[in-house]
This record gives C-alpha cells, structure tokens and sequence, in this order.
C-alpha cells in the first residue's frame, strides 16, 4: 500500500496573472496573458510574441542579497515556492529540515544572466564574468535556491525534458515521498525572453510566427501554425497525506493519483507515437479507467502533425468522448513551467467544478474533441494532465479530489 | 607598496555592487571587525568581490587570500599592505 501523495499549497507567475486567484480569475474568464514581446526589441525575429508575466517587481518580493545571484526565472521560482508554502501554512524551518526536499524542472536554466555574462566575457574579458554565472545559468538553480532560501535539505534533484519536465518533476517529488520524505516543494518555473534565449527557442522549429495575439496560437484549429512561447509556471506543495492531516493543513486541493511517462520512437521508424501509452500507464498507476476521467488537460503543440497524434492518443483512451481543454491558449507555451501551471488549473477545475476554456480556437471536427472553449460548469472529480517535450518525451499525470 | 588606498566606503561599495545588500544588515554601522558571515557575505561573495576590485583599481588579490579574509579589517589590511 502506497501513502497518498497530496497538493496543499501552490503558488503561480502566469502570464496572464501573478498569483494563483489572479491566474485563476483570468483563465476561468477567458483573459490571455500573449502580447508583443516587450522584455526586448523582438522586431528583427520571425516570432514577435509572448506570455509575459507583468508586474513582477523582484525587489518587491526578494532580500536584496539575492538579487545579483538570481536570474530572473529564479526570481520568479523564489516567489512562487514563497506563496506555494503561505498557501500550505508552512512557514520555512518549521519543517524538520531532511524530512523536505525540492525537485524542480527547468529546460533552459538561466539563460538572461547567462546571454549578459557571455557578452562581458566577449566584450571586456572573463574578469567581468560573474562569479554567480557558475550557478545562475544552470538547469538546477531554482531548485538550490529554494532549498537554501527554505532551509530544506532533503532530496532534492531537478528534471529535463523539455515541457515534460513539470509533470515528470512531480511524480518525482511523489516518488520521494513514498520514499519516506514528509514533503517537497515542486513544480516548475521557465523564462528565456531574452535575444539568445529567443534564438534558442526559434531553433525548435515549432514558434508562430503570427502577430495576430488571437490567431496566433491555436491548437487543434485548422488554422494552427506553432506556439507562443511564454514564460512563468507554477510550484507546489506536495505532502504525503496522512502527514498533511496530522500536521492541519489548510488545504488539500487534490491527490497526484496518477504517472505515466513514455519515450516516442524515431523520427521514421514507423512505429507509433507513445502519448497513447503514457496516458494508459497513469490511469492504471492511478487504479482508474478512462470512464473516470471528467477532463483532459491537453499538450495543445499547435502543430498539425502533433496535433492530430494528441487528439488520436485521447480518441482512442476515450472513445465515448471526455471535455479536452488548453487554458495554455491564453498564456503560451512555458516549457517546464507550463505543465504545473496546467495542474494548479487541474486541481482548482477540482475544487470549483468549472473547466476553464480553451480561447480563440476554433476545433477542426476532424480531431473529434470536445473541446471546452467558454468556460463549462462541470462537476469534476478526476483531470488528467498531458504534457510533451521536444525529441520525444510523453508524460501524463492523473489528479483526483482528495477522499 | 601600492598607490591606491582602499577605504572601507569603496569596500561597502563594492560588497553591495557585488553581492547586494539587505535591510537586515547595517552596513553603515561599525562593520570593520564584523565578520563576513554575519554581515550575510559567503565565500561567493568575497570571491566576486575580490574580482571588482582586481578590475576596478588594477590590484591583483590572490582568491586564497580575500576568502582567507574573515572581516572587512582583515581584507582591507591584505589590500592595502597594512
């Protein structure tokens, strides 16, 4: 008998809110977050927008000591873990300090402190690098800085795979918890907005290149021609749930039920695409069928080719239909931060019974998905979250109501 | 014997420029003796201080030396010779 694995505190930098009710008042309305890149002049590149997260002053929010070490995704990651453990009415080193450990995502590390210690080590020498470039750029650092900030000494480790990443992060924070650990902070925060981050991201291949804020991304349309790219994401408390009980927590917002992760084949092998497989796997990590399933978080590439493959893996686990939704419509794509902001969005669709919408889509009946694009009133149970990285990664993770 | 002679102000400076300063910590108070660790300033910190100061007023500082450094005393003596 494994011990229940449950959320009790989350905390967001979205695009299109600062805050988990922000995010979530503007998501369930339909508010989108994508705009004109303003971080930088954007004029010279194929993609001119964004999901930015606005009105993040990091002085507002951070010790001043922090901020030369921090890039700005650590920033926001730092912010969120804070109100992450508000919410779980957790107050840092109160926890014994082994007994909680920090598992974050990343898929590209700190690459606006990194593009400007790159350029002062070009333009005037490598005296004028900084010494916190040997840790601010690195996948791994938003997960060192919430551990130190917090004091949480426990396992710790960081996930790469591309938007994957978040979901895989969690069921790796689940896994050290059934492990033995009392609690970790996860999730995922990711920000490249920057000219290199920006090239780097256009080198995926996969970027609209609309200008449009409405047309510009739109999975499962007809008319879809890449992602937005975003930035932010979200981090979660995860507690094993007798422990969250002994302790009071004051909210228990669901159960991470379910894992599944599968690797796609080659690129001309002609075997099969594996989202079909990940999801199947999580249903039965969970003890649960598809009949279960009251909505589907969809990936939502907004690529024809990996559109059609999602909706034919959802088709054929759900064959009598299930709501799909894609509230990532109105905050781009933000690689590891994107799945756990699409499992706050999960757990709160639990809590409230309303599916937020997919915007501005217009579904090719070809997919044959009932995709929810005004916001639907539901009584929901158990979501399913899908997220997909670059060159292969599948991972699905199932969210129930807490028992 | 160096030409430069660096005050405990430019330290302060460069402390702040280098690592950030927080309202916990009263720089401007009578830190000469205080040690770095309880003015919130690590290893790192020395070390990227030590740096700007090699760039700023041309004096080569062994890293050895600025992190075997405990106060701001003891760093400003090493600098300046004393």
């Amino acid at each position: 008998m494994t011990t229940p694995v449950v959320v009790t505190g989350m905390g967001v930098t979205a695009p299109n809110g600062l805050g988990t009710a922000e995010y979530w008042a503007a998501t369930v309305a339909g508010r989108s977050g994508i705009g004109p890149v303003t971080r930088f002049d954007a004029a010279g590149y194929p993609a001119t927008l964004a999901g930015e997260v606005r009105g993040f002053e990091a002085r507002e929010h951070l010790p001043g000591r922090l901020l030369p070490q921090t890039d700005h995704m650590t920033r926001m990651a730092l912010v969120a873990a804070d109100w992450a453990l508000a919410d779980a009415g957790i107050t840092p080193g109160t926890l014994p300090e082994f007994a909680t450990g920090v598992v974050t995502a990343s898929s590209a590390g700190g690459f606006e402190f990194g593009q400007r210690e790159l350029q002062n080590l070009w333009s005037k020498g490598g005296e004028h690098v900084s010494a916190y470039q040997s840790f601010a750029w690195f996948y791994a650092v938003n997960t060192g800085q919430i551990s130190i900030r917090n004091g949480l000494r426990g396992p710790s480790g960081v996930l790469v795979t591309d938007q994957a990443g978040g979901l895989d992060a969690v069921a790796q924070a689940r896994r050290q918890i059934r492990k033995g650990t009392t609690a970790m902070v996860s999730g995922g925060v990711d920000s490249s907005l920057c000219p290199w981050g920006w090239v780097a991201q256009q080198a995926g291949g996969r970027l609209s290149e609309g200008d449009d804020p409405d047309r510009a991304y739109l999975p499962f349309d007809r008319r879809a021609g890449g992602y937005v790219a975003g930035e932010g994401g979200a981090i979660l408390i995860l507690e094993d749930a007798e422990a969250a009980h002994a302790r009071g927590a004051a909210h228990c917002y669901g159960e991470i039920a379910g894992y599944g992760a599968t690797f796609d084949p080659r690129p001309g092998s002609g075997r099969p695409p594996q989202l079909r497989r990940a999801i199947e796997l999580a249903l039965a990590d969970a003890g649960l069928t598809p009949d279960d399933v009251d909505v589907v978080f969809a990936d939502a590439a907004a690529d024809p080719d990996r559109d059609a493959a999602e909706a034919a893996a959802i088709a054929a686990v759900f064959p009598h239909g299930v709501p799909v939704t894609a509230p990532k419509t109105m905050t781009g794509r933000l690689y590891s931060g994107g799945a756990p902001l699409d499992l706050v969005a999960a757990l709160l669709c639990l809590r409230d019974g309303v599916i937020p919408p997919t915007i501005n889509v217009d579904a090719d009946p070809l997919y044959g998905l009932d995709l929810v694009t005004t916001a639907r009133a539901a009584r929901v149970r158990t979501a399913l979250v899908l997220a997909r990285g670059h060159h292969g990664f599948n991972s699905a993770v199932v969210v129930r109501a807490a028992p | 014997m160096p030409t430069t002679v660096i005050t405990l102000d430019d330290l302060k400076r460069i402390l702040r420029e280098a690592a950030g300063a927080d309202d916990s910590v009263d720089l401007d108070g009578d830190i000469l003796d205080t040690e770095f660790v309880d003015l919130g300033y690590d290893s790192l910190a020395l070390l990227e201080t030590a740096v700007r100061i090699t760039r700023e007023f041309g004096i080569a500082l062994d890293d050895d030396v600025a992190l075997g450094a405990q106060t701001p005393r003891q760093l400003l003596d090493v600098i300046n010779g004393g």
